[in-house]
């Protein structure tokens, strides 16, 4: 018999009971360890449970933010902060249910409060061979620890709450192998923006992907969160990095990792989350992470990346009718001309925040870039801290100083302009550099055009006001 | 969960690749609390201009796809965003069936726990069901119990539909009910798992 994957042995040890109709069939009812809600995807789900008098099963497992909403300016306030009526009573709501059902609750201004997926790493809520399920798509995130972490819909968030189980089907295996040493200036992003290209928006459905190869050994957990974040914009279940050293050494300490006796024990345990050296995957593949440049986004999926370097595809050079269609209209959505080079587009936002790139390496890496430099004076520029103990750090470390200097407005955490639920938007046909995770018509502010990219690169693309490559930024 | 067993329907075409969620129902709409009135929001700026005035070309605009049932899409639709609003947002317009080649898998997920009826086909299959509504004003007939999709000529098509998912949706079952009738197997694996310090997996 061949070895398990990585994601065998979480799935293995999660299962609770065949779930399927009759005890038949191949889904299975998984055992979930951690459960992150925020306000959104949740109060719905709460008036479920409420409506058919059933209660939180395990609330010691399950843990609420305010992200989605939330302002990021007069966060001490508290919910006077919130300006919009209906985002105020989203947020009031959860704070109610999680109160009833003794939930955990960081609320907005909490310095611990944050991005959801910012802040269960940070806490060391987020450990090696867990299940954890969020009403959120990019709660693959947490794929970085050796997690299985999957993004659920409101009935699902509902089912957990009952029960503390999900009912899932096993899905298909893909490694993604990414070796050699990335070129200065191109980060975790880069790679995963590469990942995404390769094997398209699409790639991965009904996969869980696991990263793996020296590239991203040498990846920091920050960098690795980065990397399992995009992995659902490649249309993975979620994505996995094996534990190591370097995901021990980053646990050790945190509010929520064990400690003493419990820690050696954990330590033993976690060790053993990787995949056997004979595992099969359904699918392989190999990119030479050497060879990748860094990458900006054309059009209106994660998909649609170029080097820095590059042109702007042609759509008549698509050979499928459909894809050759909403290539057409990406290009008139994002203003962009067939052949024009990338490099040089004016920007008028450079957002540096989202889940994706908001924690202290990210601002730590645009602020080398930043530090003695002006954003272009054309351009507003936001950085939003990912939770309050980024902000923090970066203010001891005197980030904030060098952002603000530059001309960066220096935000309280939340989702921000990456969604655009709260007054941080685009109006229409304003161009943003953004560090955030989709490129969506409309996805930061109606009309708005969304350019994917590192936080090196949006930097670069504030100084300049237009997109650049930070490779011409060395110091 | 509405019971979804058989479908008579006018069908709308929306040829578009990587439909996201937040192009099915925009992230304004997501602040509400309740699960109705979301069709109000659904595909919003595809419906209406800047100025909230209707755009008169696009399809579920036009009178002869009022009563559409079915949405014929593009590869990898419901992409991005977990929001169920999205698949709340289609059956509060009206709709219970959406045809497509592809599906983003937490969307094609979501249907299933509200009776949204995702149906699979080979991207040439939906091309060509595209074309037949746009020249035919009949119905078509969306038989989950047999499987099978037919054309408003008549063309029978059949899907293939996870059997699990297939009876569940067929009779409508709440899927806490169905994992509480576990709740012995819970216990056991709590016990067999547990105490073990907060926080541990
Ligand atoms: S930062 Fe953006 S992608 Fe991440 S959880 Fe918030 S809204 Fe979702």
């Amino acid at each position: 018999m061949p070895g398990r994957t990585l994601y065998d042995k979480i799935w293995d040890s999660h299962v609770v009971a065949p779930a399927g109709a009759d005890g038949g069939g191949d889904e299975m009812l998984l055992y979930i360890d951690l459960h992150l809600i925020h306000e959104v995807t949740t109060p719905q789900a709460f008036a479920g449970l409420k409506a058919a008098g059933r209660r939180v099963r395990r609330p010691d497992r399950t843990l609420a933010v305010a992200d989605h909403n939330v302002p990021t300016e007069g966060q001490a306030l508290g919910l006077e902060a919130v300006a919009d009526d209906e985002a105020r009573l989203q947020l009031r709501t959860l704070y109610r249910n999680a109160g009833a059902a003794g939930i955990e609750l960081f609320p907005m201004g909490d310095v611990r409060n944050g991005i959801v997926h910012v802040v269960g790493p940070e806490q060391g809520r987020s450990q090696p061979g867990m299940t954890i399920v969020c009403g959120d798509s990019h709660t693959s995130t947490h794929g970085a620890f050796g997690a299985l972490a999957l993004g659920i819909g409101t009935s699902e968030v509902e089912h957990v709450l009952a029960t503390q189980t999900l009912r899932q089907k096993k899905s298909r295996t893909l490694r993604v192998s990414l070796e050699g040493t990335p070129a200065p200036g191109v980060g975790a992003k880069d790679l995963a923006l590469a990942v995404i290209g390769e094997i398209g928006a699409a790639g991965g459905t009904g996969h869980v992907i696991e990263f793996s190869g020296s590239a991203v050994r040498a990846l920091s957990m920050e960098g690795r969160m980065t990397l399992c974040n995009l992995a659902i914009e490649a249309g993975a279940r979620a994505g996995l990095v094996a534990p190591d050293e370097t995901t021990f050494a980053y646990l050790r300490g945190r509010p929520a990792a064990p400690a003493g006796a419990a820690w050696d024990a954990a330590l033993a345990r976690w060790s053993g989350f990787r995949s056997d050296p004979d595992a099969v995957f359904d699918r392989e593949v190999v990119i030479d992470a050497a060879e990748i440049a860094p990458l900006v986004t054309w059009g209106l999926s994660p998909e649609d990346v170029i080097a820095v370097t590059g042109r702007v595809p042609d759509p008549a050079g698509f050979a499928d009718p459909a894809k050759r269609a909403s290539a057409e209209r990406a290009l008139e959505y994002m203003g962009l001309a067939p052949g024009q080079p990338i490099a040089g587009v004016g920007v008028d936002v450079v957002f540096i925040g989202s889940c994706t790139n908001s924690r202290i390496e990210d601002f730590r890496a645009a602020a080398a870039i930043l530090e003695g430099r002006r954003v272009a004076p054309h351009v507003r520029a936001l950085a939003v801290p990912g939770s309050g103990l980024v902000k923090a750090q970066a203010e001891a470390e005197g980030l904030d100083a060098i952002f603000r200097a530059a001309g960066f407005e220096w935000r309280e955490p939340g989702c921000s302009m990456c969604i655009a639920m709260n007054p941080d938007q685009l109006k229409p046909a304003e161009r943003c550099a953004s560090t955030s995770n989709r490129n969506f018509e409309g996805r930061q502010g109606r009309g708005g055009r969304t350019h994917l990219m590192s936080p090196v690169m949006a930097a670069a693309a504030a100084v300049a006001g237009r997109i650049a490559d930070v490779r011409e930024f060395g110091r | 969960m509405k019971p979804f067993t058989r479908l008579v329907a006018r069908a709308a075409p929306l040829p578009r690749a990587n439909i996201d969620t937040d192009q099915i129902l925009p992230k304004q709409f997501l602040k509400t609390v309740e699960r109705e009135g979301l069709a109000r929001g659904l595909f919003y700026d595809f419906r209406f201009d800047g100025q909230g005035r209707p755009r008169p070309d696009f399809v579920l605009n036009q009178p002869r796809y009022e009563e559409a049932g079915i949405l014929i899409a593009g590869d990898n639709f419901g992409c991005g965003s977990s929001r169920e609003h999205a698949p709340w947002a289609l059956m509060d317009f009206g709709l219970r069936c959406v045809i497509a080649p592809g599906f983003a898998e937490i969307f094609y997920n979501n249907c299933f726990q509200n009776g949204l009826l995702p149906v699979v086909l080979p991207a040439g299959e939906v091309q060509a069901l595209t074309r037949e509504v746009l020249d035919s004003d009949r119905p078509m007939t969306v038989d989950l119990e047999a499987q099978t999709v037919t054309s408003p000529s008549g063309r029978v098509l059949r899907f293939d539909i996870d059997a699990d998912r297939r009876q569940k949706m067929l009779e409508g079952l709440d899927a806490i009910d169905e994992t509480l009738v576990l709740a012995a197997a819970i216990e056991a694996y709590e016990r067999d798992h547990e105490p073990r310090p907060a926080g541990t997996p």
